[in-house]
């Protein structure tokens, strides 16, 4: 019943976007449900689309959140197309805040400031890959990624956490998977989402919608891809904040 | 008895004729160390380490249907536990017969050239590692990944990174066990020293330096930062555990471990870890666990050997223990014969391992990956194994044969070499 919608939500999607793009690159891309359901719940996202307030989603991450030159094909700005569709009469924004090479720690502590100034009703927050790559302790990882949910939450806003992209060829190189279990760990006691990119990411590499594996001097892959997270993305928390068709109108 | 060992294992064991009058007289005046008998090759210790070397192996290719197969996914410990267990208990074994017979200087000297055959191993391995990403850093591009590709910067200053590396403060992915061993190796005089002169107490010792790494929270840094990943300060408990059961601790639990309590404690305990790892695979069972415990058990710390873990192979330990005799005759059936024979030559063939899931990935990502390839990597990795295994023991097998029983060591028994 979830996939039914979920497909039916990518389909429009596809039908949405293929005016805009391209037809080859509305890419199938199928996620499955239980990658993108969630028992938790983002009841501020809930409330301000139901009272018709703007929606106003800030996107704090790493160089992973975006693509080198091509900042509107990364995936925040497809998130908003996507929730835009999805959402037709509702207002939507998505900022985003990039820091290059900002652990955990450095993010949140930054989180009350930020907040200050923008007052998100959501905030995506992608972490862990540069903890990862400096192999930050993974208890002092928890605690920060602890910390600036807290911070957060405090400051109003609902969380979804996202964590490291499914990245093959660094493999040997980088030992995410104590940084997935945290983010995991954090996501299930603070009660909030976790969009799962790594196991999305994963999935279509399997699936063979992507060659991860391969090495691409042009920015088309990557777009591809972030296309596909952000629609992944949107139907996610469109699911979370528990916005099925009952409720929109 | 010696000779039908020595068939079955391939191995010797050296000078099992006179040792049995020396031994009599250095167990009578070792106060509270016992050894067992010579030449009782303990077939169950071989056999799982074997197991936890392909579960290692495994564990380090890329995830796949094979990963399923490894316990980590049905419980707290893995099959590190296993591995540094079965070292710490061959080691004492073996370098506790040589401090017996041979004394202190003889027996330590054993134990470094040792842990320096270790060392090259490990140095040996750290230099394919560099190769590997040297061709991945020239070859590979793509802006998807530019963040992740900075992991190759280091490269940028090869002087400093081989001579962290060399000091064993820069280690990569997967190369963490053989730094840790090392380490434990180097600590097994005193260990030993203290277990003839009061087994029990240097367990306790042992505890103790365990609680106190947790409660200041220890550890050993690592280059560029961070620490290392696994911490010797914490896992030389389950080490020195290994060790305390060789030397009559195991014979001293025996009642313990035949108690039904013990049973249905350790069933009752490894069920439930079971339960809670399935909360992980499945996130919507996580709302079914009181929240309380969540706050109280997470997080399961690897790195200082998290005290959940080490009571899950203990666990696993005295229910393997209870179900599957010294005697079992499974041991000796041609089936288990690969993973008991990689199990002898644990240093060479962990390594191998290690080299083999370096090639994996390399293989995987020339190839384009592919559910097929990847089970077909996992069975050739563990056929070859399994074969250079074989390979090393005919080897020694003829060579010790033509060495008409020289005086060597039977450092085999403590992972070969």
């Amino acid at each position: 019943m979830r996939s039914g919608l979920i497909l039916g939500l990518a389909l429009l999607a596809c039908v949405a976007v293929a005016p805009v793009a391209r037809a080859e690159e509305a890419e199938t891309c199928q996620v499955p449900a239980s990658l993108l359901s969630t028992e938790s719940s983002l009841p501020k996202v809930a409330d301000a689309v139901r009272s018709g307030r703007p929606l106003e989603i800030l996107v704090v991450g790493s160089r992973s959140s975006t693509i080198p030159g091509s900042q509107d094909a990364a995936y925040p700005a497809r998130l908003q197309a996507a929730l835009k569709d999805k959402l037709p009469g509702a207002t939507v924004n998505v900022s985003v805040e990039i820091v290059p090479k900002q652990t955990a720690e450095e993010a949140a502590g930054g989180f009350v400031k930020l907040l200050e100034a923008k007052r998100p009703t959501l905030v995506v927050w992608q972490t862990g890959t540069v903890d990862a790559m400096r192999s930050t302790d993974p208890d002092d990882f928890r605690a920060a990624v602890g910390n600036g949910v807290t911070a957060l939450q405090n400051a109003g806003a609902d969380v979804v956490l996202m964590n490291l992209q499914y990245s093959p060829r660094t493999e040997t190189m980088i030992s995410g998977s104590p940084y997935l279990d945290n983010i995991r760990a954090v996501a299930q006691e603070h009660d909030i989402p976790l969009f799962d990119r790594f196991s999305i990411m994963r999935q279509w590499s399997e699936q063979g919608d992507f060659d991860l594996y391969s090495a691409v001097h042009g920015t088309d892959l990557a777009k591809r891809v972030h296309d596909c997270i952000g629609r992944a993305l949107s139907g996610f928390i469109f699911d979370a904040a528990h916005l099925g068709p009952a409720q929109q109108n | 008895m010696a000779s039908v060992v020595d068939r079955v294992t391939g191995l010797p064991v050296p000078a099992a004729a006179e040792a049995p009058a020396r031994d009599a007289a250095a167990v009578a005046n070792s106060r509270s160390i016992a050894l067992p008998a010579v030449g009782e090759r303990e077939l169950r210790l071989d056999l799982f380490r074997g197991l936890a070397l392909w579960l290692i192996f495994i564990d380090h290719l890329p995830p796949s249907l094979l990963t399923w197969l490894t316990i980590r996914n049905y419980g707290f410990s893995d099959a590190t536990e296993i591995f540094i267990f079965i070292s710490g208990y061959t080691a004492a074994f073996v370098y506790g017969r040589a401090l017996l017979e041979s004394g202190f200087i003889v027996a330590t000297a054993r134990i470094l050239r040792r842990a320096w055959q270790i060392y090259v191993a490990h140095v040996f391995l750290f230099t394919i590692f560099l190769a590997e990403i040297s061709y991945v850093a020239t070859s590979f591009e793509n802006p998807l990944y530019s963040e992740e590709m900075g992991i190759m910067d280091f490269l940028k200053q090869p002087d400093v990174t081989i001579v962290q590396a060399l000091l064993l403060r820069f280690r990569p992915v997967n190369m963490d066990v053989l730094p840790l061993y090392i380490v434990l190796m180097l600590s097994l005089p005193l260990i030993l020293v203290l277990m003839r002169w009061r087994a029990d107490v240097t367990l306790a010792l042992s505890v103790l330096l365990y609680a106190v790494t947790w409660e200041y929270d220890l550890s050993f840094s690592a280059y560029p930062n961070g620490v290392w990943m696994f911490n010797p300060l914490a896992w030389q408990l389950l080490f020195v555990f290994g060790a305390w059961c060789a030397l009559g601790g195991a014979q001293r639990m025996s009642r313990i471990l035949s108690s039904n309590i013990t049973l249905w404690v350790c069933i009752v305990y490894l069920i439930a870890a079971f339960f809670v790892t399935l909360t992980w695979y499945v996130p919507q069972l996580g709302h079914v666990l009181p929240r309380w415990i969540e706050q109280w058990m997470y997080p399961i710390d690897k790195t200082d050997l998290d005290v959940l873990r080490f009571a899950h192979f203990l666990a696993l330990a005295a229910i393997t223990v209870r179900f599957l005799p010294r005697h079992w005759p499974g041991l000796k059936s041609p089936w288990l014969k690969p993973m008991i024979l990689c199990g002898q030559h644990s240093l060479e063939i962990f390594c191998l391992g290690v080299f083999l899931a370096f090639a994996g990935h390399f293989i995987l990502a020339e190839g384009a990956g592919g559910a097929a390839l990847h089970a077909l990597i996992s069975i050739c990795g563990i056929v070859i194994m399994s074969c250079v295994a074989w390979l090393i023991s005919w080897y020694k097998h003829s060579a010790d044969k033509s060495a008409k029983k020289g005086a060597r060591g039977n450092a085999d028994l403590a992972g070969g070499g």
